[in-house]
């Protein structure tokens, strides 16, 4: 009888330790931007869809708004990179739903690997896609003629904050991932929120050329906050005040959907 | 005899349903154990608590000797899991979905890699090695899966409606599979609809009903019960079948059923079809179909509950990934 293949509990280790888990986490952050590979659609989306809006809102909008489209680029490019940014971190909802839905999920769950790794290998690709899309705004603008203020520093300030915020937008992703019956409709929430969110701000219009209703609310916008934040430190102006009050607003999304998101995932699963 | 799986008492609700009533299982260790019933029986839910997807709210299960909650790491050491829907990623192709798993399970690149062209040559996916999963057809995507669930190597083996939408020559190919895995020490615990597949894979299987098994023991112990074979008769005109009834019920000694002008009943011995064939003789009943048949998933079930197995009865797995796991393509 080959029955005695198992006849006591075998030698195998208990638990994981911190470095196996930041290892899985790499291989599923690998796993996610080796998707672009064979999905040149996404590369697109990365890519071409901020350095159209560039385009778009310098050439067409700027010289009725700001005079002209240089000075348009400069005030417009920090709001442009925050927009960007927020729409990027629908991926790590987007993806999470194919991944829930089509059974990957539970493939890797079941195997012995860190609890936290596929969500955070998946908010780790995710990253890197937004230093990508950053880097390319950035460039592109350069190229039109925009100027760092700041220099490096300021740039390398600028891109701390964004994935700061990022990070903790992403959980509002992920909780919305977790709930939607499929990937699509991630993709419908964030177009029906993070449209009319950034087109609220001051990211393409100043706030003063609003009417006085509607400045109320851009005045309290979280994007006009980091958009602000971001012109301070990319072209020149106040930084700590909107700094300051940027963190707050992503230490707060991170507190109030990173237990709802993780709660929701654990129900689902 | 030792037991690759155990499980006590397995309850599991979702809100108002109850998956899993009960569930007891023993499964020795190098065999092919089918878990058989219809969709919604509770088959995928045992899967899921087996594999360490979901806690049972009471009873407890071992899985190689470690319980499934307690020790979910060493369980998930020693198992693998293929579920009814390829969980392969699709924007991935073959040998990266294997390299994948492989590096998650602490193989080096080099090892990784050799691993993954050794398994996707064995499952003849070495030409599609460097396709997108997603190019690949059904049944390629079913090997794939097989075979990212087989990189670790595993003992204990969860296999979960693997050849439901698959044609028949792949699921040939897949029982083949899973055979050669068998011989090799692997334990396999396979759920299907399909009394068949578990008659050809199973040495041992348990019929499960409404979360709870209901009978256990060999394919043939439970063909067995059914009287293994049934007798189906259409008489030409339907008046006749009340006749019918009456006389298959007397030959058969059995309550037969009526169906789409068909009745069927259990045939527990030789004499029964030369007897029911002599008295619609007798009779001078017109017969427009008369055959003789194994005993189908159906015949199983009615015979062991009382009721028809009815695929599209509410699921007991309703939740939003259990749904998706039970859910029968189109």
């Amino acid at each position: 009888m080959t029955a005695a293949t198992v006849t006591a509990p075998l030698a195998l280790a208990r638990r994981l330790g911190v470095g196996a888990g930041v290892r899985h986490t790499l291989t599923l952050a690998w796993r996610s931007l080796v998707q672009i590979k064979h999905n040149p659609m996404e590369l697109l989306d990365l890519s071409i869809q901020p350095v159209m809006f560039v385009l778009l809102f310098t050439y067409v909008f700027g010289t009725a708004i700001s005079g002209s489209p240089g000075e348009y680029l400069t005030f417009a490019l920090p709001g442009i990179i925050v927009q960007n940014a927020l729409f990027a971190t629908m991926t790590t909802g987007f993806g999470l739903n194919n991944d829930l839905t089509k059974g990957v999920f539970d493939r890797l769950r079941a195997l012995p690997i860190a609890r936290w790794a596929p969500l955070a290998g998946r908010i780790l690709a995710d990253t890197v896609k937004q230093a990508w899309s950053v880097s390319l705004l950035i460039g592109v603008g350069a190229i039109l003629g925009f100027r760092l203020g700041n220099g490096v520093l300021g740039l390398l300030g600028a891109f701390a904050l964004l994935l700061a915020f990022s990070l903790a937008a992403a959980w509002i992703s992920v909780l919305v991932g977790v709930l939607v019956s499929e990937p699509d409709k991630v993709q419908i929430f964030g177009f029906t929120v993070i449209f009319p969110l950034t087109f609220t701000s001051n990211v393409f219009v100043p706030t003063d050329r609003m009417p006085g209703w509607l400045q109320h609310w851009v005045e309290v916008n979280p994007v006009t906050i980091l958009a602000d934040a971001l012109r301070g430190l990319l072209v020149g102006g106040p930084v700590v005040g909107p700094a300051i009050q940027a963190m707050i607003w992503a230490v707060a999304l991170a507190a109030v959907f990173a237990p709802l998101a993780v709660r929701a995932l654990r129900r689902r699963v | 005899m030792t037991y690759a799986i155990r499980a006590e008492g397995l309850v599991r609700r979702f809100g108002a349903t109850t998956a899993l009533a009960g569930v007891d299982l023993a499964v020795p260790s190098g065999t092919v154990y089918g878990l058989l019933g219809p969709n919604g029986a509770g088959k995928t839910t045992t899967v899921r608590v087996l594999a360490t997807l979901l806690a049972a709210d009471s009873g407890h299960a071992t899985v190689g000797g470690y319980d499934v909650r307690r020790d979910a790491h060493r369980v998930r050491q020693l198992i693998g899991l293929t579920g009814q829907y390829a969980s392969v990623d699709e924007a991935l192709t073959g040998t990266e979905n294997l390299l994948l798993i492989g590096r998650l399970l602490g193989l080096s690149r080099a090892d990784a890699r050799a691993r993954a062209r050794e398994l996707l040559a064995r499952f003849q996916l070495a030409d599609a090695a460097d396709r997108a999963a997603k190019t690949y057809s059904g049944g390629m995507r079913r090997r794939l899966d097989l075979a990212a669930s087989l990189v670790g190597r595993p003992q204990v083996l969860f296999l979960d409606e693997p050849t439901t939408g698959l044609d028949p020559r792949s699921r040939n190919d897949l029982w083949d599979t899973v055979r050669g895995l068998v011989t090799d020490g692997v334990t396999v615990l396979l759920t299907t609809q399909y009394l068949e597949e578990a008659d050809q894979l199973a040495s041992e299987i348990a019929v499960v009903d409404h979360g709870r098994v209901i009978a256990q023991g060999t394919p043939e112990e439970l063909k067995a019960k059914t009287g293994g074979q049934v007798l189906a008769i259409r008489p030409a005109d339907p008046a006749d079948l009340a006749t019918v009834v009456a006389i298959a019920g007397e030959a058969a000694a059995a309550s037969p059923e009526v169906a789409q002008s068909t009745v069927t009943v259990a045939v527990n011995g030789p004499g029964v079809l030369p007897a029911v064939v002599r008295r619609l003789d007798d009779a001078e009943i017109p017969v427009a179909e008369l055959a003789l048949r194994g005993a189908s998933l159906d015949e199983v079930f009615l015979h062991l509950t009382g009721h028809r197995a009815e695929p599209d009865a509410p699921t007991g797995d309703d939740t939003p990934s259990g749904a998706d796991l039970e859910r029968t393509p189109a």
